[in-house]
C-alpha cells in the first residue's frame, strides 16, 4: 500500500452537499485534509482498486458509504431525485484483485471466456391473473378493482368492440374512407386506460381509441373525425382514427410509426420539470419496437430519470410481418433491461393483469421518477387496417382462434359473471344500445356541414401568412369559375 | 431564459461542456442541467423529445451540433413539428426552436458542411431565418424564442467571432423582414448568413468602380420578405442573388422564381444566382474556397449585370 501516497485521482470537490463540484487532479497523499469534501470521479491508477479510505483518512465521505470509487456524472442539485446512492462493493482481501474499474463503473473480471447467450433457455414468465375461463389464478397478487370500476370497464370493452365493427362495416359500405380496428386488444386499450388519472398524458400509436373512449370522448365525437365534418377538433385534415384531444390529455395520432415515443420522453421532461403529479404514457406495437425512435426514446428516458410508462402491444403482426421477423430478441420485456428500464410483461388480454401492471407502473414511475417498460402481449385479431387482408398471409383458424378462444371481452365477462355484477340480459341490452347510438351519430355526422375551405390554410401556422392568403385566394377564384369540378358540399 | 421559465435548451453536449461553438456556455451553472439537457446522440430522438415538450407546454430550443446532423431528425421536423398544429386542429402548438451552426467553414469536411436550408424550404408550418450578425442573431433569437410557431435559426459556423457593440437591454426583429444592409441604385443584391461579408467586400470594391450597389440581408428564408426585395427590385430593375447553398434547389433557386413570378415587369435582365456548384464540399483548403462564391466573381457577375 505504498502506492497510496502517490495515487493519482481526478476528484470533483465539493464545499458542501449539494453546492456544485469543481474538478481537481492530483496526487492524492495520505496527509489530505478532510476527505469527505472529496467525491472520486476517476482513478488512473488501477491498483487504486486497493485503495482503503479509512486507512488513508480515517473518514470515508458519506455519501459514498463503504465504496472507494464513483464514477459516472453526477446530477446538480437542480434535479432533486437525481441523488444515486452507490451500491458498488468494497470487498477486503482477497477479492481485491477480482474487479476492475473503467468509466461505467466497477466490473469484476473472469478468466473463463463466455459468451452471453443470444436465446434465453427460459422467456420471461408473463403476469396474469385470470385464467381462461375467468377465474382467478390462485395466489395471484392484483390491484382490487370495484364493482363499479369493473363494470365500466367491461362495458367500455363492449363498446369499443362494437364501435370498431360498425365503423369497419361503415367503411367497406363506402361511408368512411379508411378504418384500423383494435379488436382482440380492447383489455390493453380499456385497463390501461382506467388505471391512469386524466391528467397523465397520452401519446397513442394509432391503435388506441379505447384510451380516448374511457375518458369521455363520444361516440359522436369518434364519428366526426371519421366523417371528417366541421365538427371534428382535427378540423378534417387527418386521416380516420387520428384522433386527438388536448382537453383529454390525448396527443393527436400521427401515422410515422414511433414518432410519439421521443416525443413521450419530451412530454415526461416536462412534467419532471414541473413536478407535476402524473406521469405520460405512450403506446407502440412490436414493429414500433424496430424504429430508432424505440432506442432512443427508451435509453433518453433512462438517462433523464423521465416519469414515462411505455406500453408496447405486441400482437405479434406489423401488417404482414411476424415477430419472428420483427427481433430475435426475446420479445420486447428483455430490452429494457438493456437500457436500465424495468420491465414487466404481461398478459394483454387479461384486463385486470394490465390494469394491475399500469397502476403499480404508473405509481413506480411518478414516485421514484424513471420509466417503466411494459410488454402486454395479445394479439391483432382484426386486419392491419381496411386496406389489409390478413388471411393473406396469416392461417383463418389461427385468427379464429384468438377470436374467439382467447378473446379478452369474454375472459372478463365470465370475471364479472362470477361475481354477480353482470348478466346476459345486460349484455344485448348494452350492445343494441351501443349499436343504436353508434349507427345514430354516424348519420349525424354525416348530414354534418364538412369542415369550410378557410380551414385548409389555417393553422399551417399561428396566424395566417401572406403567400397562403394568396393561395387560398386563387384556390377560391378557381372553384367560382369551376364550380362543377369542385365538391358541392364544401362551405366556401 | 431568464424571462421564462419554460424555456430550456436540448443538445448535445450544451450543458457543462457548453455546446460544440459555445453558444450556451455558463447556461447550465445558471439554470441547471435540467434545464440545460446533455442529451445522447440520437437527433431524431431529442429533437422529437423537444416536440412532446413543447405540446406540453415548454418552449424548448433543440442545438443541432451541426446543422448537417439534423439532417437525422428530419421525419421529427417535417413530419410533426411542422404539421401537428395544423393535423390537430389547433390543439397543440410547438413553439420549438431549432438553431445551430451550419453553412461551409474551413475545412470541415463535406458532412459538416451542410446547407440544410435548402432542404428544409418546403415543409410547410416552419419558419425559417438566417443570422449574420451579433445584432441580428439576438433579435432573431428573442424573436424565434417568443414566436408560437416552430422557427428554424441558421447559424454560421465562420459568424460566431464577430464582435460588435450591441444594446444590453431586450429588442426583438421581426422574424419575416429583411435587412437593408446598404442602400443602392444600380443593382439589388440579395443574400444571407456568411455571404453578406463576401457581398460587402465586392460593395467596396463595386464602389471603387462607381457603382451603387443596394445590398440586402434577406435574413427570412422561409417566407421571404417580398415586400422589402419588391421594393428594391422595382427602384434597381436588376437583381444577383449570393448564396451558399448549392446551384440546385437551393434558397437562390426559390427566390429567383419568386421574384420573375412577382416582379417579371420590372426587370431590365434576368434575375442572376451565384451559388455553390453542386458538389459534396471537398476537404482540401484550396478546393473548397472554390465551392464558396467569392468577392471577385461577385464584382465580375455586378459588372456583366449592369452593362
Amino acid at each position: 500500500m505504498e502506492r497510496k501516497a502517490q495515487t493519482w485521482v481526478t476528484l470533483a470537490y465539493q464545499e458542501k452537499p449539494g453546492s456544485l463540484p469543481e474538478g481537481r487532479e492530483g496526487f492524492l497523499e495520505s496527509s489530505q485534509p478532510d476527505m469527505s469534501k472529496y467525491l472520486l470521479l476517476q482513478s488512473r491508477d488501477l491498483i487504486f482498486s486497493n485503495f482503503n479510505w479509512r486507512e488513508l483518512c480515517g473518514n470515508p465521505p458519506s455519501f459514498l458509504g463503504n465504496s472507494p470509487t464513483l464514477f459516472g456524472s453526477r446530477r446538480f442539485e437542480s434535479i432533486k431525485s437525481g441523488r444515486e446512492e452507490l451500491d458498488l462493493e468494497y470487498e477486503n482481501g482477497g477479492h481485491q484483485n477480482q474487479a476492475m474499474d473503467f468509466p461505467g463503473g466497477r466490473i469484476s473480471f473472469t478468466s473463463e471466456m463466455r459468451f452471453v447467450s443470444e436465446s434465453p433457455r427460459e422467456r420471461i414468465p408473463c403476469y396474469r391473473v385470470l385464467d381462461d375461463n375467468g377465474h382467478p389464478i390462485m395466489h395471484s397478487s392484483f390491484v382490487e378493482v370495484s364493482k363499479e370500476e369493473a363494470l365500466k370497464m367491461y362495458t367500455s370493452m363492449v363498446t369499443l368492440e362494437t364501435m370498431d365493427t360498425i365503423l369497419y362495416e361503415a367503411q367497406r359500405q363506402g361511408r368512411i374512407s379508411f378504418y384500423v380496428t383494435s379488436i382482440g386488444e380492447e383489455a390493453i386499450n380499456i385497463a390501461t386506460a382506467a388505471a391512469l388519472t386524466p391528467h397523465d398524458v397520452v401519446l397513442p400509436q394509432y391503435r388506441e381509441p379505447g384510451v380516448l373512449l374511457w375518458r369521455g370522448f363520444t361516440l359522436q365525437e369518434f364519428a366526426n373525425q371519421c366523417l371528417g365534418n366541421k365538427a371534428d377538433y382535427g378540423k378534417g385534415r387527418q386521416m380516420p382514427i387520428h384522433y386527438g384531444s388536448n382537453k383529454h390529455n390525448y396527443f393527436t395520432v400521427s401515422s410515422p410509426i414511433a414518432t410519439q415515443i421521443p416525443q413521450a420522453v419530451g412530454a415526461a421532461y416536462s412534467l419532471k420539470m414541473d413536478g407535476k403529479d402524473a406521469c405520460v404514457v405512450t403506446y407502440f406495437g412490436d414493429g414500433g419496437t424496430s424504429e430508432g425512435d424505440f432506442h432512443a426514446g427508451l435509453n433518453f428516458a433512462a438517462v433523464m430519470e423521465a416519469p414515462v410508462v411505455f406500453i408496447c402491444r405486441n400482437n405479434g403482426w406489423a401488417i404482414s410481418t411476424p415477430v419472428s421477423q420483427q427481433f430475435r430478441s426475446d420479445g420486447v420485456v428483455v430490452k429494457g433491461k438493456a437500457y436500465g428500464i424495468r420491465s414487466i410483461r404481461v398478459d394483454g388480454n387479461d384486463a385486470l393483469a394490465v390494469y394491475s401492471a399500469t397502476r403499480t407502473a404508473r405509481e413506480m414511475a411518478i414516485t421514484e421518477q424513471k420509466p417503466i417498460l411494459i410488454e402486454a402481449l395479445t394479439y391483432r385479431v382484426g386486419h392491419h387496417s381496411t386496406s389489409d387482408d390478413s388471411t393473406k398471409y396469416r392461417l383463418v383458424d389461427e385468427i379464429e382462434h384468438w377470436k374467439t378462444a382467447r378473446n379478452p371481452i369474454a375472459r372478463f365477462r365470465k370475471w364479472v359473471n362470477g361475481n354477480g355484477w353482470w348478466n346476459d340480459e345486460g349484455e344485448s341490452e348494452l350492445r343494441a344500445n351501443v349499436r343504436k347510438q353508434l349507427l345514430q351519430a354516424i348519420q349525424v355526422a354525416e348530414k354534418a356541414e364538412k369542415p369550410p375551405i378557410s380551414d385548409l390554410f389555417t393553422d399551417v401556422y399561428e396566424s395566417l401568412p401572406s403567400n397562403l392568403c394568396e393561395q387560398e385566394e386563387l384556390l377560391r377564384e378557381s372553384i367560382k369559375r369551376h364550380p362543377q369540378d369542385y365538391p358541392s358540399d364544401v362551405p366556401t | 431564459m431568464e424571462r421564462d421559465a419554460r424555456v430550456c435548451v436540448m443538445g448535445e453536449d450544451v450543458g457543462h461542456y457548453g455546446g460544440s461553438y459555445k453558444v450556451t456556455k455558463d447556461l447550465a451553472n445558471k439554470y441547471g442541467d435540467l434545464r440545460v439537457l446533455d442529451t445522447p446522440i440520437a437527433e431524431n430522438s431529442f429533437t422529437g423529445m423537444a416536440i412532446g415538450a413543447a405540446m406540453t407546454g415548454l418552449r424548448p430550443i433543440v442545438e443541432g451540433m451541426n446543422m448537417g446532423f439534423l439532417l437525422l431528425a428530419f421525419n421529427q421536423i417535417s413530419n410533426n413539428c411542422g404539421m401537428l398544429h395544423y393535423t390537430s386542429g389547433g390543439q397543440f402548438t410547438i413553439p420549438v426552436v431549432i438553431r445551430g451552426p451550419g453553412g461551409v467553414g474551413r475545412q470541415l469536411g463535406a458532412e459538416h458542411s451542410q446547407r440544410l436550408e435548402s432542404y428544409f424550404q418546403s415543409i410547410p408550418g416552419i419558419q425559417m431565418v438566417a443570422c449574420s450578425t451579433p445584432y441580428n442573431a439576438k433579435g432573431l433569437m428573442k424573436a424565434a424564442i417568443r414566436s408560437e410557431n416552430p422557427v428554424i435559426l441558421f447559424e454560421h459556423v465562420l459568424l460566431y467571432n464577430l464582435k460588435e457593440r450591441i444594446p444590453d437591454e431586450e429588442y426583438v426583429l421581426n422574424l419575416e423582414e429583411a435587412e437593408m444592409v446598404r442602400p443602392g441604385e444600380h443593382i439589388t443584391i440579395l443574400t444571407y448568413s456568411r455571404m453578406r461579408y463576401h457581398v460587402m467586400q465586392a460593395a467596396k470594391t463595386l464602389v471603387n468602380k462607381g457603382y451603387d450597389p443596394e445590398v440586402i440581408d434577406i435574413r427570412s428564408l422561409k417566407p421571404f420578405d417580398l415586400h422589402t426585395i419588391g421594393n428594391s427590385v422595382k427602384k434597381t430593375h436588376r437583381v444577383l442573388i449570393v448564396e451558399e447553398c448549392m446551384r440546385t434547389g437551393g434558397i437562390g433557386a426559390s427566390l429567383t422564381a419568386a421574384i420573375n413570378e412577382y416582379f417579371h415587369d420590372y426587370l431590365d435582365a434576368p434575375v442572376v444566382c451565384l451559388s455553390s456548384q453542386d458538389v459534396p464540399t471537398p476537404y482540401a483548403g484550396t478546393l473548397e474556397e472554390w465551392t464558396v462564391v467569392q468577392p471577385t466573381q461577385i464584382v465580375t457577375a455586378v459588372e456583366q449585370l449592369c452593362r
